[in-house]
């Protein structure tokens, strides 16, 4: 199963290794990870999406992120309230003759091109991971030359849903 | 001009090596370990400049300073203090980290490093020891800055010795250790990642003592949590006030007085078959301090099925890890049992099940073959606890004679028994004892090696020549690397590749070589003739002691099996 896990962790050199090298040794395995300084100085924060067999792995995951001395605070927001956001670049084979087909798909994405050329334009999006991948396959017959992707960065929402103010619809009520 | 001076006084007084100096003095280290070279020259002038401060012991090979480091913190409970050179004398030490962070050895380990300045350019004698080390370390540091000096050092202790302990490396560049520090240094921190929890919640407690007063058959493995923690009085009373069956791990020895009735001696792999039925049998289990490992359970389907799982650990990433654990208390060993020991004491009715494992005591007892003359290795062990009174300090390397040391001699007090468990290290066992004879001077200490790893790391007996420490390095000599052996025999129909060693050097010349005793004892009777001296001198001994070859160590848990499919329980 698919987790996002956040690590708050101190701004030190060597501290991405630590955390990378310490999946990896655990046998994680980490589908993107992004890293960026945080309103606080010093300190930065680390977005993971993991695939994780079972709750018992997570839960050793997250236990063993918490004994690194650098890492201050590890949580998995995936069930909690959260807005979440990937950047990717696409550079797009394309002709003028296309290159207003290809802004006609991409609008709806609410993507933007940010660089063009004679045989290319680049288009760059954001949103959910799902998202990106929708336009990146929408794109894909017309050639892809390059795609650069930054992986997932995400947090809580200001307002969290308390226990009950979940409900459970279902069409068969 | 007042400036002026002050800065120079300052100088004049203190190098970065000179601000470590004051900070292991500081730490009330009073024993080194280490060997000198051209990173860390300035360190080992700064240590000449301290004479007196410290007992510095130089081995013969990095490994032996690491591994008697190891022996040291055993022993003494407080941390080991390492010094190597950048490079091959950082990486000779690698085994000896990850031996003490599988089996929780504080260890606090300083390595020189190239000057910052030509860090990363492959200078002479550099290595990458954070990137190397960051797996096999509780934490590691490279001091960027003279002023972090002080404070790194006073981290490295504070992180190496609380919580679960470990090993920590400072990595100092040279020019940090031979430039002077001008500004102000302070050695004041703080940790807000590290906040090891050490109070157990009562809540936990209290579900734990009513599982206990509920339990028809209860068992606690004791690890070597409650050894670390201090707590073998409080496990002493726990046992007691309750009559319960008590098993450890390999090393958790000592932790319970093997020799009490209560005792079911070592479980897993090479467990009494009392302690593993039992294990299996349970249900309930308090695992006090240990981590579940493999070498314990067997395969985890067959380990304690029908038993609640309470596990006590000050690392919470061990509850769970291997096992489902229904009643999690994270918690430093002592403070759990003094809270656990605070509760009322209820009479259990457990006496069905205390028959039927004191039965299982005496059915199915520990048995070797004994043959005409020829020494069994098991019965060198018994002799060897019966002459040292069970108070002697002993370590081992890993492997038969590890195994048959761990069965045969039962150890009454903790901090007595130092082996290589989680790394099983070969070599570790001779230069730990040259470390835990240090730490405790008035005790025997035993080193139990195989013919194979001692001669992994005998040049030390340098050491012994040097200090004339009375270390005995008793080698159960089987002429091959006898696990491994038996092994073959089980696993791989008796092909025995590269396990037989019959060329060995003369050990008796070896050690007379050093300058110290060496006996070869081959019979019974040379056995019962000379060992009881040999052990209570004073002197340092190399004891060739040559056992039978093909003798296993039974009972044994196959790979993939589990505790109840035990083989070799009986003649």
């Amino acid at each position: 199963m698919k987790r996002i896990v956040t690590a708050i962790v101190h701004n030190r050199s060597g501290v991405l290794n630590r955390v990378t090298g310490l999946l990896a040794k655990r046998q994680f395995n980490i589908e993107s990870i992004s890293v960026g300084r945080t309103e606080t100085e010093g300190v930065s924060k680390m977005t993971f999406v993991v695939d994780v067999e079972d709750d018992r792995k997570l839960e050793q995951l997250t236990k063993q992120l918490n004994k690194q001395i650098d890492v201050l605070k590890v949580s998995d927001i995936t069930d909690k309230a959260i807005v979440a956001r990937e950047l990717a670049m696409v550079k797009v084979i394309s002709n003028p003759q296309i290159r207003s087909e290809i802004q006609g798909i991409i609008e709806p994405f609410r993507a933007a091109i940010i660089d063009v050329s004679k045989e290319s334009v680049t288009v760059q999006v954001t949103g959910k991971s799902d998202k990106v991948d929708a336009l990146i396959d929408l794109l894909r017959p017309y050639g892809i030359k390059e795609l650069a992707r930054t992986g997932l960065t995400a947090f809580t929402r200001g307002h969290q849903p308390q226990v009950a103010e979940f409900k459970s619809y279902s069409l068969l009520k | 001009m007042k400036a002026q001076a002050s800065a120079e006084e300052k100088t004049a007084a203190k190098t970065g090596a000179d601000l470590l100096v004051e900070a292991l003095i500081g730490q009330g280290v009073d024993t080194l370990f280490g060997y000198p070279g051209g990173a860390v020259l300035p360190i080992y002038d700064a240590i000449y400049r301290a004479e007196g401060s410290f007992d510095h012991v130089l081995p013969r090979h990095e490994q032996g300073a690491i591994h008697a480091a190891e022996g040291y913190a055993r022993v003494s409970g407080r941390a080991g203090v390492v010094i190597g050179t950048s490079g091959p004398g950082a990486t000779n030490l690698v085994t000896g980290i990850a031996d003490a962070m599988m089996d929780s050895i504080p260890l606090v380990i300083f390595t020189g490093q190239v000057a910052k300045g030509v860090i990363g350019t492959d200078a002479f004698q550099e290595s990458d020891i954070m990137g190397i080390t960051t797996p096999i370390t509780k934490h590691n540091y490279q001091v960027q800055q003279i002023e972090d000096l002080p404070r790194v050092v006073k981290e490295a202790f504070h992180i190496a010795t609380t919580g679960r302990p470990g090993p920590v490396v400072v990595d100092i560049p040279k020019d940090i250790s031979s430039t002077a520090c001008l500004e102000d240094v302070s050695d004041e921190f703080h940790l807000p990642g590290y906040q090891p929890n050490l109070k157990p919640n009562p809540l936990q407690i209290n579900k734990l003592h009513e599982a206990l007063v509920e339990a028809k058959k209860p068992v606690v493995l004791a690890g070597s949590g409650v050894i670390h923690a201090g707590a073998s009085e409080e496990l002493r009373t726990f046992i007691r006030n309750y009559q319960l069956p008590v098993t450890t791990t390999l090393l958790g020895l000592g932790s319970y007085p093997g020799s009490d009735p209560l005792s079911l001696g070592m479980a897993g792999m090479h467990g009494t078959y009392s302690a593993n039925m039992a294990l299996y049998e349970c249900d309930l289990l308090i695992n006090i301090g240990s981590r579940f490992d493999d070498r314990l359970t067997g395969n985890l389907k067959y380990f304690a099925p029908n038993a609640t799982i309470a596990h006590v650990d000050i690392d919470p990433a061990e509850i769970g890890k291997n096992l489902p654990t229904q009643i999690p208390i994270v918690s430093d060993a002592k403070a759990a049992l003094s809270s656990l020991n605070s509760k009322p004491v209820k009479g259990l009715d457990h006496k069905g099940w205390m028959d039927s494992i004191e039965k299982n005591k005496l059915d199915y007892p520990l048995w070797h073959e004994q043959s005409e003359g020829e020494i069994a290795p098991q019965w060198l062990l018994q002799k060897v606890y019966e002459y040292t009174e069970g108070k002697a300090v002993v370590t081992t390397d890993v492997g038969q004679h590890q195994m048959w040391a761990a069965q045969y001699y039962h150890f009454d007090e903790p901090n007595r028994w130092v082996t290589s468990g989680g790394l099983g290290t070969m070599g570790y066992g001779f230069p730990a004892a040259i470390g835990a004879q240090l730490a405790d001077r008035d005790s025997t200490c035993v080193a139990v090696v195989g013919d194979g790893g001692f001669q992994m790391t005998l040049q030390e007996l340098s050491v012994l020549q040097e200090r004339r420490l009375p270390v005995k390095v008793l080698i159960v000599n089987n002429q091959s690397l006898g696990m491994v052996r038996q092994w073959q025999e089980k696993f791989y129909s008796e092909r025995y590749s590269q396990s037989i060693i019959d060329t060995q050097p003369d050990f008796v010349k070896l050690a007379e070589s050093y300058q110290i005793p060496g006996y070869k004892i081959e019979t019974q009777e040379q056995l019962l003739e000379m060992l009881p001296q040999v052990l209570t001198d004073d002197q340092p001994a190399v004891i060739d002691c040559r056992v039978l070859k093909k003798e296993n160590v039974y009972p044994m848990i196959a790979p993939g099996k589990g505790l109840h499919e035990m083989i070799g329980v009986k003649r």
